[in-house]
């Protein structure tokens, strides 16, 4: 077991924690759409998602480049789950917006797109620690704002729309580079209806002291989100972003499909810190990817709580010496849920290393599932990667899987690969209840035990909300 | 002969030549031939032959290997030209061919009965349809036969095919080892060998399986490999592969009953363009089984290994321990070693792990022994050696271990720099 018991006394805030309610991101406004691309995808949907948001020509030319991609491109079922034929893409709705420019004060913002916010607690958050928010509401951000010295620095901070219309010099040469768009069939899919996400620009030298963040709400039935963010850090900057979602448990399921692609430039550094708690109905199938350059270093910090199927492998392509790339991954699976994760590494350059840490639980039904990949080509020297997948099972039908594939060419490098998988102990429970928890309560502790150094990579009120969230899960999982 | 094959057996080799036409060759995209060169699944020419140049009195002075054995075959392009044996009553050791004629029952009952699911299912039938002798054991009940069962396998002549099979089946609480070499009559014949063996323990019974493949390296190997474990037995597999131009080797392990156990052990060196491919699978339909995988590579050159493994535990298989690593020794600037170690975990209760690692020799540990008084040259000889040996030592028999080394030590005389 790659843990220990640590104090066993449940301490004042996992009561709190436990006793919260537990259906938080569960509710839902009525519709109020001004544009609504309606059902199902073709060539015509692309044009009026372009006409909508008055795309450049360049951008139409790109969307129809990308929808012929996905339509040719195979669902990927050779290696992946065989449920992703579940989903129907002529069902789904691939644009929905109230026509509305995203409000720069919380006051212009439609009121229940203000109510959904509020109570996801997301105006407060950005009072306490945030430097800019922006929150999307289905296919449109509903409220883009940053701190106003970041503005005079020269950071932008604005949604994926008006990066490419205001920014196109900064916007385009990296926009589909880090990411082609035939990638895989889900970012040919994004490509093809890309709406919302953030543009970043961090100038020369700014190291933003506090996070920027992003929330995804989805709050129709039937929809698609298909945000699309781009991060550039350029030389010596420094910059956190985080990301939260939810969306409300409908019947029928939800595809979320995003591409998000970072470029942090000569000693540039870059946090992607994510927190997935889509209800247990929608697609989660993202690509996300970075490019590190020379002494630059790209952080992905991913946590997957929610979602029936989540894909997705953040990558780091190291392409200038001693760039250095991470994964750290936490993931949990509970009943009807499949958390597909893991990394990829490719390093580019000489001297770089790469570190990917992933955990996972599974608790009832759930199936977790660790994929990755690590590359170190010939012509290279003193690259090192490393790399621990720790899976935890917690009832008898609980699934676990783990899949890595390391090349490694020459003889200048270093790669380890290490996996484990294990539950929790009746004796430690045991020794739990016997000093005064419940079954339930030694469970949860075990199993923030399990994940504790990870959530610590969190920034602090993340973790405080993941302890709670896991607390949440793992409620009744046990007796 | 052909004449005295059972019924069943032409029916199974039948069946197997219509599937072997109908099943589709691997092509890219298909995960268990990931990272594979396809390229080296061209066997058009490639054709049986039952001539050989070499006189057959060559080949069994050749034929080297334990200096005592409880029985040896020798087999040249599948026809047997030598046996002797000495095994005790109640143990069947024979040519396949002969078993099939005098065992036919017995052989019908445990020959071929796993799906191959590790990627080579054609060319498992293709085996089933050609396949006329090899070797096959069968240890009654409470016997153990001392010493190994030595079986030398020839390739002769350009483009010869071959087809050896072993199958071995022990009876309860009995004990066997069995040893096949694979070897070529010439060095620059291109040859082909498609080799099967079916490993089938019984309760608490010790199978012990090893396998050296020293072809020329221009010759080319499919090696499937299926193990089954009953009740508290245990079975061990061990490969060697210094030779061939290409070696695929897929073992799969079915551990069937509790507290049996399933070692699964291999040791590889690569050097110029050799390249392996390794595919193991440790299934646990049992629950309260162990298995334990241990691969090492040692590259040279232009070397490239593969290595694919899956622990797999199936539902209600709890009490599991499966452990698996794959460790590759980088000695060259230009090999490639890919690792894919994989899990795949249904059940609870479970103890599993996987590792891989691949790295260089590091230079304080060639510090260490210079100052010690061995030379650079030498203390990279010696590490990469003891590397090896830690796999070699699992197979806890001595004379067994020297034969091995022998190989071993060979392969690293005819690296340049001996293998430093």
């Amino acid at each position: 077991m790659s843990y220990e018991p640590t104090t066993a006394i449940l301490d004042e805030e996992t009561h709190e924690a436990i006793n919260i309610d537990r259906t938080k991101g569960d509710f839902t406004f009525p519709e109020r759409h001004k544009f609504d691309a309606g059902r199902g995808l073709s060539s015509k949907t692309v044009d009026y998602i372009c006409d909508v948001k008055n795309d450049p020509q360049w951008v139409r030319d790109f969307r129809h480049k990308a929808l012929k991609v996905f339509l040719d491109k195979p669902m990927p079922t050779n290696w992946a789950t065989k449920d992703l034929e579940n989903i129907n893409f002529d069902e789904i709705r691939y644009y929905l917006s109230d026509g509305e420019k995203p409000k720069r004060s919380w006051d212009d913002v439609p009121p229940e797109v203000l109510e959904t916010f509020e109570r996801l607690g997301i105006p407060e958050q950005e009072r306490a620690f945030l430097a800019g928010v922006e929150a999307q509401y289905d296919s449109e951000a509903a409220y883009s704002n940053m701190k106003e010295e970041l503005t005079k620095q020269g950071v932008i901070f604005v949604n994926s729309t008006e990066g490419l219309k205001e920014y196109e010099q900064i916007f385009r040469p990296w926009f589909g580079k880090v990411i082609p768009t035939s990638d895989n069939k889900f970012s040919a899919l994004n490509s093809a209806v890309f709406s919302g996400g953030s543009f970043i620009y961090i100038p020369k030298g700014v190291k933003l002291k506090q996070p920027l963040q992003a929330y995804f709400r989805i709050n129709s039935e039937s929809f698609g989100q298909f945000e699309r963010t781009l991060i550039i850090a350029d030389e010596g900057a420094e910059v956190m972003y985080m990301e939260g979602c939810t969306a409300p448990k409908f019947e029928t399921a939800t595809l979320h499909s995003a591409v998000v692609e970072l470029v942090a430039l000569k000693g540039a550094k870059i946090q992607y810190v994510t927190v997935q708690n889509w209800s247990s109905n929608v697609f989660n199938l993202v690509t996300k990817r970075g490019l590190a350059m020379e002494d630059a270093e790209v952080r992905w910090i991913d946590c997957n709580i929610g979602s029936r199927l989540t894909m997705k492998y953040p990558g780091v392509i190291m392409k200038g010496e001693r760039a250095r790339g991470e994964v750290i991954s936490i993931a949990l699976a509970n009943t009807g849920q499949h958390q597909d994760t893991g990394a990829k590494m490719i390093h580019a350059a000489n001297n770089t290393t790469s570190n990917v840490v992933s955990k996972s639980i599974s608790v009832g039904e759930g199936r977790s599932t660790y994929r990755g990949q690590v590359h170190i080509p010939r012509h290279l020297k003193g690259c090192k990667n490393n790399t621990e997948c720790d899976a935890l099972l917690i009832n008898s039908h609980s699934r676990t899987d783990t899949y890595p594939a390391i090349t490694v060419r020459g003889n200048q490098h270093a790669t380890q690969h290490e996996a484990s998988v294990s539950q929790v102990s009746e004796d430690m429970l045991f020794y739990m209840q016997q000093r005064g928890l419940n079954e339930g309560q030694a469970m949860s502790l075990a199993v923030n035990g399990f994940i504790n150094d990870l959530v610590r990579e969190f920034p602090m009120e993340y973790s405080v909300e993941l302890k709670r969230l896991i607390d949440l899960e793992m409620e009744g999982s046990v007796g | 002969m052909t004449t005295s094959l059972p019924h069943w057996f032409s029916a199974r080799q039948e069946a197997a030549k219509a599937r072997f036409a109908s099943t589709p060759a691997p092509k890219r995209g298909d995960e268990t031939w990931r990272f594979s060169n396809l390229k080296q699944l061209d066997f058009d020419g490639f054709q049986r032959s039952a001539d050989f140049s070499p006189p057959a009195a060559d080949l069994i002075a050749r034929s080297t290997g334990l200096e005592k054995t409880a029985a040896k075959f020798i087999f040249a392009n599948d026809t047997l030209i030598h046996s002797e044996s000495s095994v005790p009553s109640g143990v069947i050791c024979l040519p396949l061919a002969e078993a099939l004629v005098s065992y036919s029952e017995l052989v019908e009952k445990h020959f071929m009965k796993q799906e191959t699911r590790l990627g080579s299912a054609k060319f498992a039938a293709w085996h089933e349809a050609m396949v006329s002798n090899g070797l096959f054991v069968h240890v009654g009940d409470n016997l153990e036969v001392e010493g190994a069962i030595e079986v030398h396998h020839w390739i002769s002549g350009a483009n010869t095919v071959i087809f050896p099979h072993t199958l071995v089946v022990t009876g309860k609480s009995s004990k066997v080892r069995v040893i096949d070499i694979f070897r070529s009559a010439e060095e620059l014949e291109p040859g082909l060998a498609i080799a099967f063996n079916d490993l089938s323990a019984g309760p608490n019974s010790q199978l012990d399986y090893v396998a050296i493949q020293a072809l020329n390296e221009v010759t080319r190997i499919i090696q499937i490999n299926e193990t089954s474990t009953a009740r508290d037995a245990s079975a061990k597999g061990f490969i060697l592969n210094t030779g061939a131009s290409w070696a695929r080797n897929e073992c799969l392990s079915r551990l069937e009953g509790p507290g049996s156990r399933s070692d699964m052990l291999s040791v590889s060196i690569p050097a110029r363009e050799q390249e392996y491919d390794q595919r193991t699978f440790q299934h646990h339909v049992s629950e309260g089984a162990y298995s334990d995988l241990l691969y090492k590579n040692s590259l040279y050159d232009n070397a490239k290994t593969i290595f694919s493994g899956l622990i797999f535990v199936d539902e209600g298989a709890h009490h599991t321990d499966a452990y698996q690593t794959c460790r590759n020794l980088l000695m060259s600037d230009s090999c490639e070693a890919n690792s894919m170690p994989g899990l795949e975990i249904n059940a609870d209760q479970v103890k599993c792990s996987h590792g891989s690692t691949s790295s260089q020799i590091h230079d304080e540990e060639i510090f260490y022994l210079q100052a010690r008084g061995i030379d650079p040259v030498c203390a990279r000889q010696l590490i990469a050696r003891g590397f090896s040996v830690e796999v070699v030592e699992r197979l806890n028999d001595e004379p067994v271990e020297e034969l091995v080394l022998r190989f071993i030590d060979d392969k690293f005389a005819h690296i340049a720099g001996g293998g430093a």
